[in-house]
């Protein structure tokens, strides 16, 4: 197949609730899912006389955020009025930044561990910290019924990403998306739940056609909204590159030619739909906030924030590789369950000391049973030390792996360290000598294996471990394997 | 700086304010006669000069992210045109 | 009684010789004189303010701790929300808005033990000098009833003039306290931007405006200041700077005073009666041993100009919020959406969505139309494309005229000249002419531009009986000085002591 004539050009709007008890402007709660109007006050109400007061905590984690994100946070912020008309917006406008941000010009390194695009850095150009509106409900079936408001989340701090138009396809898309899910998961910035709408992306796309004479033209730009899921980022943007090819196609549009057009994506009907455009064009009047005052940092304590940062995804999955010698794959599988699910693990590689196995076993059975069960890690009733014990026995030959996974089930079923699901499974390290008498037996009754083996057949011996597991279930079959053959080669 | 009538109607859009055709044409004259008298502005060179936009040079009035107890819904609502028992109610936001 | 200044009433107060009933029932008695003629009030609070007495008497009977104005009656401008009480700001638009919430002010006012008397009449959202641009009613001057008392705090200067009320409470934007004081022969500070917590005024250009105390004398002035300020965590563009007490340096009088008075201030347009009080103002000063030095301001000039831009860019989003939607006046819904769907007969196309229409009919039968005009004009000058040249361009202005005072106090201590071009003139002499109008604020502006203190008080009477006043500027945070400086003329002169007849 011929790659298709165009380029895709995505750049991604991140709007972050940051995880604070009270909203950016008023100390009203930030909690979700209580009754409405039941979290405001004169100040998020927008009532005459009230006034804005900023709270330290949306800025500090908004700072943190940006550090990660590799920004520069200039020694100066301030915020602005954008203003228009919305009923969930009840001062007339959105406090919010305009030409001087908290942050800006920073990256989010992506990678596909299965190749589907090559590793990059996506350009962040700015991070912002605005107030989040409230919530209208509309019955559009009632055509010109009213629409309820509720102002339960206005004001609260949402921290908008703006990355730059450097994805290309709706892959990168999603990995940017999952990769900056983590980073905020790991920074304990947000709780990142979309279905609440703590976490909402907006996406601007358009293609570069490529030309017989090889230029590139670019398409008009299309902003894509009310998408609720990663998946329905990548369908979405999937179904706009389609569209908007065909839309080349038919009318020969560049950039320009026609106003930025916004469109909704319909999860139902797997589509996008123009929006209703606004009675007049998006002209939001900015200006410097009189009643809030801005916001300076000094480059010290910049650096003092750059230390509260945790080891983040991308420094764990190097480290993970390189001391701790998992394979890529492993440490990505790893990393992207989150810090704790990496705790447990370098918890378990210490008292094993055994990396290698312990990611193993934690990318097999823990997250297998995480998964199955739908649980937390800190749901997860075995203790990295716990497990750690049935690792080591595991080690020092007592049993197998294969038998280890049946005392592992035994320690999650019935709440018992390794040794006791050792026990009840009837699990004995085999004594050396009665270990050699057994196998001496086997050996003395399967003269056609002696002679195969004899005559360099050595995979004839495979016959023999299975006879030694029926007579005792505890043997370990490398052991059997190797002494048998020391007792052949000695006849 | 001249205004037309179009951009006082245009203008008047933005502001959530609807003219009479009458009170459009005195307010296209009252604006106008006000912008050219402001505009004098213009003649002062303000090369080089910082904007002021604080009487007062504050920065970082910042507080803390305690909670507070927020309204009573009854007293949320009380100033509302129209509402029910749980939300504000306005006219239907999508038109036709 | 109701002649006597807050401080002498606190004494008689104090030494048992009245109790706050007895004073307050007097105040309540000349509003029902002369209250159908001044039209000072938009609210009496005839009972409650009887009820808040007597109970202010038995507290002090008690020998409870009492704050700083116990007993004294006190009239608010209706722009400082209070909790439970209408707050209209002069305007249909809040005509029926009850806040949950006090104002700082209010509660400061609260804690002192004061009696609220009443709310006083004002320009729709500030936005006037006359407070003809009141929704409710005109409010005459008490010196001249066909007159206008000055704006927007009218009300609360000619409540204090007519002997309704020993102290008032107002707010100044552009002047709307000095310039109303003057025309009503009373004193009226308008403190550091900073220095009163704004939270719960209700904003018209949240960068100029600030609360103030009003009273007939400079002591009284004093008093009410120390009352209502200080730094607020509610408002984060309050001063964390200490309050001095005002009150115990006030009567003490400046030491080598040096008095900076600016030679433009008297080119043409300043009448000539108003002009020799102001010179004979400087020669009081002289004869108490002030300096008098010349000072430029060079760019006081473009302080209009550069006021009715920044005034309109906040005054357009602060009135954003006045939609109909979550408080103040909606338009009848059923009469808009009969319009609409008329309309949509008519040109059997899209029109505006209900919501649109809801908002855009609301605000216009809302608003007065002074109110509506510096929205268009906030609103045009802030739109695409302007931003650089038009809100930028003022700001830096601003930077020019704040650095004109930062030179001129660095020479002089206050800053002397006149508050008003004219006295009082007559209602309706200027409502065609708004440009006109917004040259009443010619010398007030530069000081809320620059975020400096400034004072009016009483320093002469025209021909026809008009009072005259004095402007004095200080540095920020300076009111000790300026209150010392004012008092200073206020020991050697009697001008405050006059009174109208009240036709
Ligand atoms: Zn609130």
């Amino acid at each position: 197949m011929t790659n298709p004539p165009y380029d895709v050009i995505i750049g991604l709007e991140v709007h972050v609730q940051l995880r604070t008890n009270t909203k950016l402007f008023c100390r009203c709660s930030t909690e979700f899912g209580n009754p409405p109007n039941t979290q405001t006050c004169p100040v998020c109400l927008g009532l005459p006389g009230a006034l804005p007061v900023m709270n330290r905590k949306a800025y500090e984690l908004s700072v943190k955020t940006a550090l990660a994100l590799n920004c520069n946070i200039p020694n100066f912020t301030k915020w602005d009025r954008k203003q228009y008309y919305y009923p969930d917006l009840p001062k007339g406008y959105q406090i919010s930044q305009f030409d001087l941000p908290m942050s800006e010009n920073g990256y989010l390194a992506i990678s596909s561990p299965d190749g589907e695009f090559e590793d990059k850095n996506v350009g962040i150009i700015r991070a912002h910290l605005e107030e989040d509106a409230g919530k209208s409900m509309h019955d559009e079936a009632q055509g010109l019924a009213d629409t309820r408001i509720d102002l339960n989340r206005t004001g609260t701090p949402l921290l908008e990403i703006v990355s730059e138009p450097d994805m290309r396809s709706a892959e990168e898309a999603r990995a940017y998306l999952q990769e900056l899910r983590l980073l905020l998961t790991y920074l304990d910035v947000s709780d990142c739940n979309m279905q609440e709408g703590s976490l909402r992306v907006d996406a601007n796309v358009n293609l570069h056609v490529h030309t017989e004479t090889d230029e590139k033209i670019a398409t008009p730009i299309v902003e894509v909204k009310n998408m609720n899921s990663f998946r329905a980022v990548e369908r979405a943007l999937h179904y706009e590159v389609k569209r908007q090819y065909e839309i080349w196609q038919e009318t020969g549009n560049r950039i320009g030619d026609v106003p930025k057009q916004t469109r909704g994506w319909d999860d139902n009907a797997q589509l996008t739909r123009a929006q209703r455009e606004k009675e007049e064009s998006s002209d939001y009047r900015y200006f410097p906030d009189p009643d809030l005052v801005p916001v300076t940092i000094t480059n010290e304590q910049v650096e003092a924030f750059q230390q509260q940062i945790p080891e983040l995804p991308a420094a764990l999955r190097e480290k993970l590789v390189d001391e701790f010698s998992l394979t890529p794959y492993t440490a990505d599988v790893i990393v992207n369950q989150g810090p704790e699910v990496v705790a447990y693990f370098q918890s378990l590689a210490e008292h094993t000391g055994d990396a290698k196995q312990s990611g193993n076993w934690v990318q097999g059975e823990v997250l297998r049973v995480l998964k199955e069960e739908d649980w937390e890690l800190s749901e997860f009733p075995i203790s990295a030390e716990g497990l750690a014990d049935l690792l080591k026995a595991i080690q020092q030959g007592e049993l197998n792996n294969s038998r280890g996974k049946e005392v592992f089930s035994e320690m999650l079923s019935a709440g018992t360290s390794a040794a006791d699901a050792m026990a009840a499974l009837g699990i004995e390290k085999v004594d050396d000598s009665a270990l050699e008498d057994l196998c001496r037996e086997i050996v003395m009754a399967n003269p056609k294996v002696i002679s195969d083996v004899q005559s360099g057949n050595e995979k004839a011996v495979g016959a023999l471990i299975g006879q030694a597991k029926q007579k005792n279930p505890n043997v370990n079959p490398g052991q059997v394997r190797q002494i048998c053959l020391d007792i052949i080669n000695a006849l | 700086m001249s205004l037309s009538k179009e951009d006082v109607q245009r203008v008047s859009l933005l502001a959530r304010l609807k003219l009479s055709d009458d009170e459009l044409t005195t307010m296209t004259e009252q604006l106008g006669q006000i912008v050219s008298y402001i505009d004098k502005l213009s003649e002062l060179d303000t090369e080089g000069v910082k904007p002021m936009a604080h009487a007062l040079d504050l920065t970082n009035a910042l507080v803390d992210d305690e909670p507070h107890e927020s309204l009573p819904r009854e007293k949320a609502l009380q100033n509302a045109p129209r509402s029910d028992d749980e939300c504000f109610r306005v006219p239907a936001v999508l038109g036709e | 009684m109701i002649d006597l200044s807050a401080t002498s009433l606190l004494a008689k107060l104090q030494s048992g010789e009245v109790s706050s009933e007895e004073v307050t029932a007097a105040f309540l008695d000349r509003i029902n004189a002369v209250e159908s003629r001044v039209g000072a009030f938009l609210k009496v609070n005839s009972e409650s303010a009887m009820q808040a007495a007597q109970a202010v008497d038995k507290k002090r009977r008690s020998g409870a701790p009492l704050g700083k104005l116990a007993g004294i009656p006190i009239a608010v401008k209706d722009i400082l929300c209070t909790e439970g009480e209408a707050t209209t700001c002069g305007s249909r638009m809040l005509e029926h808005y009850v806040p949950p919430y006090n104002a700082t002010v209010v509660e400061h006012l609260l804690a002192s033990d004061a009696i609220v008397i009443g709310r006083t009449n004002m320009d729709e959202f500030a936005m006037g000098s006359s407070t003809e641009n009141s929704a409710y009613k005109p409010t005459s001057n008490p010196w001249d009833l066909e007159r206008i008392p000055g704006g927007s705090s009218g009300g609360a200067a000619a409540c204090l003039a007519a002997a309704m009320a020993p102290l008032s409470i107002g707010t100044d934007t552009g002047g709307s306290i000095r310039q109303p004081a003057a025309l009503c022969g009373v004193v009226g500070l308008k403190p550091t931007y900073g220095r009163v917590s704004r939270f719960g005024l209700v904003a018209f250009a949240s960068s100029l405006d600030q609360v103030g105390p009003m009273a007939t004398t400079v002591e009284d002035t004093a008093l009410l200041l120390e009352t209502i300020a200080g730094h607020d965590r509610r408002d984060s563009t309050s001063a964390k700077i200490d309050v001095p007490q005002y009150t115990a340096s006030v009567n003490s009088p400046l030491e080598n005073l040096t008095i900076g008075v600016v030679p433009s201030h008297y080119q043409d347009g300043l009448d000539t009666e108003i002009e020799s009080a102001v010179k004979e103002a400087i020669r009081v000063y002289e004869s108490l041993g002030a300096r008098i030095k010349e000072i430029e301001m060079p760019h006081a000039q473009y302080g209009i100009a550069t006021y009715y831009f920044i005034a309109p860019f906040e005054a357009s989003g602060n009135l954003a919020r006045y939609d109909g939607a979550h408080y103040g006046y909606r338009t009848d819904q059923q009469t808009m959406l009969d319009e609409l769907s008329e309309e949509a007969n008519q040109t059997d196309g899209a029109g505006e969505s209900p919501l649109v229409r809801m908002y855009r009919k609301s605000r216009s039968e809302g608003f007065g139309s002074e109110v509506q005009r510096r929205v268009m004009l906030g609103t045009y000058a802030l739109s695409e494309g302007y931003y650089d040249a038009y809100y930028l361009k003022a700001l830096k202005v601003r930077r020019l005229i704040r650095a004109d005072y930062d030179s001129a106090f660095d020479q002089v201590d206050c800053i002397l000249g006149p508050v008003t071009a004219s006295p009082a003139f007559r209602r309706g002499e200027k409502t065609n002419d708004p440009l006109a109008m917004y040259l009443e604020d010619l010398y007030t502006v530069n000081a809320n531009l620059a975020g400096v203190a400034g004072i009016s008080l009483p320093c002469g009477l025209t021909s026809e009986n008009l009072p005259i006043g004095l402007h004095l500027q200080a540095a920020p945070f300076q009111e000790e000085k300026l209150l010392k400086v004012a008092n200073m003329y206020q020991s050697a002169t009697d001008w405050h002591t006059r009174r109208p007849e009240i036709q």
